[in-house]
């Protein structure tokens, strides 16, 4: 990936005499142009101690070289938000790996193609030949040279097909790889042997034409999976935060949480998210656990409390003492029950190797057939040889193995474009067997932050005061105020003077008095607040105080998704461990009748085991902690990109953005894509039903083996590809 | 037919030469990033131009 990079780190070490230069990789969120890339470049360039950066508009990436003595990581991030690019450094790089797969794939891609081109030119000259006034000396000489170019191409361009058949074989069982690589070495061997004896019967041309198209289809495969893969990385470094970690010495350093060990200190300030699992040592105050647990209430958490990563702290900033996770009885709960669900689910047999179970005992039988038949019929043994190899020729599936990738890669293409990564290599084909889907209520039906509920029952000019103190505040309640005075179209000036008083309020001076927004008991003039609650109250110092009511709202499409998915004749369920109060009022607007509340992480897998014990095969679609062990039991699983890290990584594709209407393009572009395999499969069984009697009675030359091959595979990637373009609608059992 | 003897040769050296471009062009990562590289060739770099732009050439 960084070929380019890696080279100028030597050159580059002799300018600058101290320290070796460190290179890391800084996922920036919001590079969308060229001149993005340039900006980035410059910023980054002219920050102390960075020696090189260069930005891959392709992977949102940035390379960045620089002295690590100079300079870190958490500068270089700081740098970038300062020209206003969200960044992050990039986790774990198993993207790399894959894509130096890619890299020897698109190698091995550049050998075959030479090699056809060149074999192609020689084949043409000899079956013009035939037509014309070529002596067999010539044919034999173009013959050789087929051999000479062909042969090692193979021997290296096959190797993934030929390395994939052997270790199938070695664990006793057949992949579409075995046929394939059969198909290869005969037919080369058999040129071969045929070459030597000056005859006709040279598939050169069809043996390495065969492995070019099919490295083609091997390489889209890779590349749509390395860059899901690098796109869900993206996702989940983006979403890695940074901790303010007190030394011993008393000072405040910035850390990425990652870098967190047990017994680091960490101050979380109100508003911020916490970094890591621990113990609050200093300070109470309320807790937003909805990302964990679904709840959308926060709670109370005093000091000896345990806090969990991904919750956020509402009211007073607190000291947390970083624990091990495995005291976390919660988070080792929840991965427990995720790695028993996955090993539960068992093993997906993918549509294409279901058909090699077929096919490649089909082939070898037909093969089979053929030399016994002509035998019987009286041929000679080498006639009937000949004829028996040209039908496994003619059989090798390279259409077939054409046939699933090509419309893969239309389908993750054409669903990436949308926002929605697929990761899981078999993902869309369980996605397009669904036929229940079982949504998480918060964060996933709803948006997972507060908004006020009772806007309506409050007068402008309140609305614009509370908004005007919540201006100053980073509480979600009051970011929530500020929404919906803006929303409202009123002018939010921050008001002067505010003085926040965590975990109980906002304090400005005003006309009457003093206006308060904050908790019921503070606003009324106590001094302190016990309790959490789901309410603001504001006195604009006239002593009267109105309550503003928050909830978190719906999605804005959710009711229209449900609806329609509903129409199209799935079932549907919400299973969410919030309370039952909000539970029944989220399922009552979004149109569910089926639904249930305060479910614990195991109580969702005991649900979709009674489900599947139904014979349905579940989608689920969840975002939170909770949620991770369903969406690793269910058949298939979607999750927002603003879910949990473990969520994400259990599930089989992630959706962007606010609407839900993703779901219902994932669905109906995975049940596309199933019957547009299944119809290339159709189109490779009807090439093969034409093709295997002509050879079985050994009309086949090579020719015609070179022409049927390319032809049906051109056939089955042009269907595929019009998936790209085409209009979907989404219809449970129907056709279209 | 004597043609031969130098056409095929030629025709397989220009092959060589087509297959060696592309290795060259992979190894040293011109598909690295497809859609960046269609940005910088219309870009302005006012500073140094070639500090970011192709490293293999700076040497």
């Amino acid at each position: 990936m960084d070929h380019a990079l890696t080279l100028t780190v030597p050159a580059a070490a002799t300018d600058v005499p101290q320290g070796p230069p460190k290179i890391i990789s800084l996922v920036v969120e919001n590079m969308q142009c060229g001149s993005c890339m340039g900006r980035i470049e410059r910023t980054l360039q002219a920050t102390p101690g960075v020696r090189h950066a260069r930005a891959s508009l392709t992977a949102k990436r940035v390379a960045v070289t620089f002295d690590a003595a100079t300079t870190d990581a958490q500068k270089l991030v700081e740098a970038l938000d300062r020209s206003g690019y969200r960044a992050a450094e990039a986790l774990d790089t198993t993207a790399d790996t894959a894509a130096s797969r890619a890299d020897d794939l698109l190698r091995r891609l550049g050998v075959a193609g030479f090699a056809a081109a060149n074999v192609m030119l020689l084949s043409v000259s000899v079956w013009a030949g035939i037509a014309s006034d070529m002596d067999q000396s010539a044919a034999d000489l173009f013959h050789w040279l087929s051999a000479l170019i062909a042969m090692p191409a193979i021997a290296y361009a096959g190797q993934p097909f030929f390395r994939s058949a052997v270790s199938a074989l070695r664990a006793r069982h057949l992949n579409m790889d075995v046929p394939i690589s059969l198909g290869i070495v005969l037919a080369t061997a058999m040129s071969l042997f045929q070459t030597a004896r000056g005859t006709e019967q040279v598939y050169f041309d069809a043996a390495i034409m065969l492995t070019f198209f099919l490295l083609i289809g091997r390489y889209l495969d890779e590349k749509v999976r390395v860059r899901a893969r690098g796109a869900a990385e993206n996702l989940l470094g983006l979403k890695a935060l940074g901790a303010d970690v007190i030394g011993d010495d008393g000072v405040v350093r910035r850390l990425p949480a990652r870098s967190l060990i047990p017994g680091m200190r960490v101050q979380v300030a109100a508003g911020e998210r916490i970094p890591v699992d621990g113990r609050i040592l200093q300070g109470s105050t309320d807790i937003d656990t909805s990302l964990i647990t679904g709840e959308t209430l926060p709670r109370g958490a005093a000091a000896g409390d345990l806090v969990h990563a991904g919750t956020t702290n509402l009211g007073h900033p607190v000291l947390v003492e970083a624990t091990a996770t495995d005291d976390n009885t919660l988070l080792a709960d929840i991965a427990r029950l995720v790695q028993a669900a996955e090993q539960g689910r068992g093993h997906y047999v993918r549509l294409a190797d279901r058909a090699a179970r077929f096919y490649a005992p089909a082939v070898h039988v037909l093969g089979a057939a053929t030399l016994a038949g002509w035998l019987l019929a009286g041929a000679g043994f080498e006639q009937a040889l000949t004829y028996a190899i040209a039908v496994l020729i003619i059989t090798c599936p390279c259409a077939l193995a054409l046939a699933v990738p090509a419309v893969q890669v239309a389908a993750a293409g054409r669903l990436f474009a949308k926002g929605v990564i697929v990761k899981a290599p078999d993902g869309l084909e369980r996605l397009s067997e669904v036929d229940t889907i079982v949504f998480d209520k918060t964060g996933t039906l709803t948006r997972g932050e507060p908004a006020l509920t009772n806007a309506a029952d409050i007068d402008d000019a309140t609305l614009a005061g509370a908004a005007a103190l919540a201006a100053a505040s980073r509480h979600p309640y009051s970011k929530a105020v500020v929404r919906a005075a803006r929303e409202r179209g009123l002018a939010v000036a921050p008001a002067a003077d505010v003085v926040e008083h965590p975990g109980c309020g906002l304090l400005a001076p005003g006309v009457d008095g003093q206006r308060r927004l904050g908790s019921l008991n503070w606003v009324k003039g106590a001094r302190d607040s016990a309790g959490a609650s789901a309410s603001l109250w504001y006195d604009d110092g006239t002593g009267k105080a109105v309550g503003f009511r928050f909830d978190d709202t719906m999605r804005s499409d959710a009711q229209e998704v449900i609806a329609n998915l509903r129409g199209a004749g799935y079932r549907i369920c919400l299973l969410s461990g919030d309370r039952e109060q909000s539970v029944r009022a989220a399922a009552h607007l979004a149109g569910i009748d089926d639904w249930s509340c305060e479910t614990r992480p195991d109580g969702k897998i005991a649900e979709l085991e009674k489900l599947k014990a139904e014979g349905r095969k579940v989608l689920m679609v969840g975002d939170g902690l909770n949620d991770a062990p369903a969406l690793a039991a269910a058949h298939a699983s979607l999750s927002p990109s603003t879910a949990a890290d473990v969520s994400q990584i259990a599930s089989d594709a992630v959706f962007q953005g606010e609407s839900l209407s993703p779901i219902i393009e994932v669905l109906a572009v995975s049940r596309a894509s199933q019957r547009m395999a299944l119809e290339n499969f159709a189109i490779a069984i009807a090439y093969n039903a034409v093709s295997v009697p002509l050879a079985m009675m050994g009309y086949v030359t090579p020719l015609i083996a070179a022409l049927a091959m390319s032809l049906s595979s051109i056939a089955v990637t042009s269907n595929a590809l019009r998936l790209r373009r085409r209009k979907l609608a989404l219809r449970l059992g129907g056709t279209r | 037919m004597t043609a031969l003897a130098w056409l095929i040769p030629c025709a397989l050296a220009l092959g060589v030469l087509g297959l060696a471009a592309f290795l060259w062009a992979l190894k040293s990562g011109q598909f690295d990033d497809l859609e960046g590289a269609s940005w910088r060739a219309i870009q302005d770099d006012d500073g140094a131009p070639d500090a970011s732009d192709d490293p293999d050439k700076k040497r």
